[in-house]
């Protein structure tokens, strides 16, 4: 019986030695070809993650000495590790809102905004949903808006000659900035949305609802519609210019609106002085694009990348949707280059 | 009643009532087993075809088919390592104060009321306090030793009850033998009431130990990260573990994705189950061997 408390302490000590020699042996291997080394602390909304993700595994390939590492505490948790200078890069599926930009300028963060990737949110219903092909912005309104709640329950409310079929909703939790998203674009104010509807962060929980549920209406992310094609059926959004799909050509083109938006990573400026962050940040704006595709987004186009890169360089730092949240509608090239030309 | 007990009609009434009621319960356990099942079926159904060698060699990719679970696993071992070496000693220190040495009276009341509470407090509560204190106070950042000083508080409350449950069914013979013959009370509870003890407290503390390694919520409050590129390598390393990566697995819209998810669950369930036939086995052990 003496063992046990002996066996407590040695194995209290091999841990320790374990670490000790763990430390020891990343030192002695400093000598290979890339001569950056560090850690890379990245975090912020989930909907970011997977190109975060993406880029920081390639980057990791090329300079096996950084350590990058991407956490997942959402758009808004992300912001307030950022804004206490935690991490150095935070994902965002909306643009900084003014109190958090107060509160980096509390703290002395300065920051630069960078658009990685377009996401469209999709408009879905049940398959066996044979009346609805389309929904107008205005149609859509009336579903999300707060007052409809308790009151438009019906499909029969929606347009005149839709069946008399119960409405059930499904869509995004309340903390995503996906809902703060679609409620700006849809209802005209962020956060202000109907609460009589399942939400959830977990958009497989989602997708299941839609998929079971006859006169279903829900909303997420357009990679969750393409990975269950089968189980769902996509509606086309008419913003007055008649029905469009999400894809990736109508994203681009700016006429799948309101629902298409921008995707960003806040750099922390004190951060990019190190050399790992900055030569992540360039390999970053190099191969977003096609690391954003290869993972069910859109990449934006090749000039504002460009656009983006000689801001970092110049270090213009603020956002350039003024930190007031979601914006509907904008059009990231113009965006950028007025704020280019202004400064 | 006594008369009526008697009659033949009513042991009969009452065997066709116990019939049913064994049926009931037969019936109940049928439901909880085939949900159990089915849902361990569909695990290992979507899972199984992705353990291949690979699975526990490979870092997380954004290619579901390349990505593996190793910075996890490992993550997941050290952070149980150290999560043990930090609650052990004071867990078992405590109870042992507690059962053996401290005076009754209103303090310690206070301090067992306490311990009781906090053994039910959600684990997230936890995650928040490791935050405040761990994280930030104390400048540990989003490290493996902040992980596992948060996890051994999570975990020290379910220790310290069943180590004093142990050392509470040691006989106070013993203790009066040991003493009598002119031991200290240091000396008795070295080696006459914790070799007698340990069986029970073992059980105690691997099973506490394998809330640790299931346990998620706390750990992405504290900053576990959920993709890393190399493994740990000091105590102040970022980490992730296992429940974290497979719950980053579940979110991503691709299938392939949720079938490593299931690969990574089997894992977890296999090292829960390996740790709670360890603590069986200890226990069964150590007992034989008991002196009385």
């Amino acid at each position: 019986m003496k063992l046990s408390i002996g066996w407590i302490l040695a194995a209290s000590v091999a841990v320790l030695t374990l670490a000790a020699c763990g430390t020891q042996s990343s030192e002695g291997s400093k000598t290979e070809q890339s001569s950056l080394s560090g850690t890379i602390r990245i975090d912020g909304s989930s909907t970011v993650l997977p190109i975060s993700e993406a880029v920081a595994e390639e980057f990791a390939k090329n300079h096996p000495n950084v350590q990058p590492t991407v956490g997942k505490s959402g758009t808004g948790g992300g912001f307030k590790k950022f804004a206490n200078g935690e991490i150095d890069i935070t994902g965002a599926s909306r643009p900084i809102r003014e109190d958090e930009d107060a509160l980096c300028k509390k703290n002395g963060i300065e920051y630069i905004e960078i658009p990685i990737a377009y996401d469209a949110m999709a408009v879905v219903v049940n398959p066996e949903n044979t009346w609805c092909d389309s929904l107008t912005v205005a149609e859509l309104k009336k579903i999300w808006e707060p007052a409809a709640q308790g009151k438009i329950t019906n499909w029969s409310q929606v347009r005149p000659g839709f069946p008399n079929e119960r409405l059930v909703l499904f869509g995004a939790g309340t903390d995503s900035g996906t809902f703060d998203y679609f409620t700006a674009a849809i209802v005209g104010e962020e956060k202000a949305s109907r609460g009589d509807y399942t939400g959830s962060e977990d958009d497989d929980i989602l997708v299941q609802g839609v998929s079971r549920t006859r006169g279903a209406l829900g909303y997420f992310g357009l990679a969750y519609y393409e990975n269950n094609q089968d189980k769902l059926k996509l509606v086309s959004i008419d913003n007055g210019n008649g029905p469009v799909k999400p894809s990736r050509e109508t994203v681009l083109d700016g006429t799948y609106q309101p629902l298409a938006r921008p995707l960003f990573l806040y750099v922390n400026v004190k951060s990019l002085e190190r050399p790992e962050v900055a030569a992540f940040v360039q390999f970053c704006l190099e191969n977003a694009g096609k690391l954003a595709d290869e993972v069910g987004y859109i990449g934006l186009p090749e000039q504002i990348y460009e656009l983006i890169r000689q801001r970092v360089e110049k270090r213009i730092t603020g956002s350039a949707f003024g930190a007031h949240g979601s914006q509907v509608g904008v059009k990231l090239e113009d965006l950028y280059k007025i704020e280019e030309g202004s400064n | 009643m006594i008369q009526v007990a008697s009659t033949p009609q009513w042991r009969a009434r009452e065997r066709r009532r116990e019939q049913l009621f064994q049926l009931l319960g037969a019936l109940i356990v049928l439901f909880a087993l085939t949900t159990l099942v089915v849902l361990l079926a569909k695990i290992l159904l979507d899972g199984f075809a992705r353990l291949n060698p690979e699975f526990f060699t490979s870092f997380p990719s954004r290619r579901a088919a390349n990505a593996g679970i190793l910075p996890a696993l490992v993550g997941s071992a050290y952070l149980l390592l150290l999560t043990a070496a930090i609650a052990i000693p004071i867990g078992v220190g405590a109870a042992v104060y507690l059962e053996e040495f401290a005076r009754r009276n209103w303090f310690t009341r206070l301090i067992e009321i306490n311990i009781t509470n906090l053994a039910g407090v959600p684990s997230i509560i936890y995650g928040l306090l490791g935050l405040q204190v761990f994280v930030r106070t104390l400048m540990m950042d989003r490290s493996l030793i902040a992980g596992a000083c948060t996890m051994a508080l999570l975990a020290l409350p379910v220790i310290i009850t069943a180590a004093r449950e142990g050392l509470r069914t040691v006989p106070k013979s013993l203790r009066d033998g040991s003493l009598a013959l002119g031991a200290t009370q240091w000396q008795t509870v070295r080696y006459t009431v914790l070799p007698v003890a340990i069986p029970s407290i073992l059980t105690g503390v691997i099973l506490s130990l394998s809330r640790v390694v299931g346990e998620t919520a706390p750990l992405l409050v504290i900053g576990a990260v959920v993709y890393i590129s190399r493994l740990p390598d000091g105590l102040t390393s970022p980490f992730t573990v296992l429940p974290v990566q497979i719950y980053n697995w579940t979110t991503r819209p691709q299938h392939a994705f949720h079938e490593n998810a299931a690969a990574g669950i089997i894992v977890l369930l296999a090292l829960l189950l390996t740790m709670n036939a360890v603590a069986i086995y200890l226990r069964n052990r150590y007992q034989k061997r008991l002196p009385i």
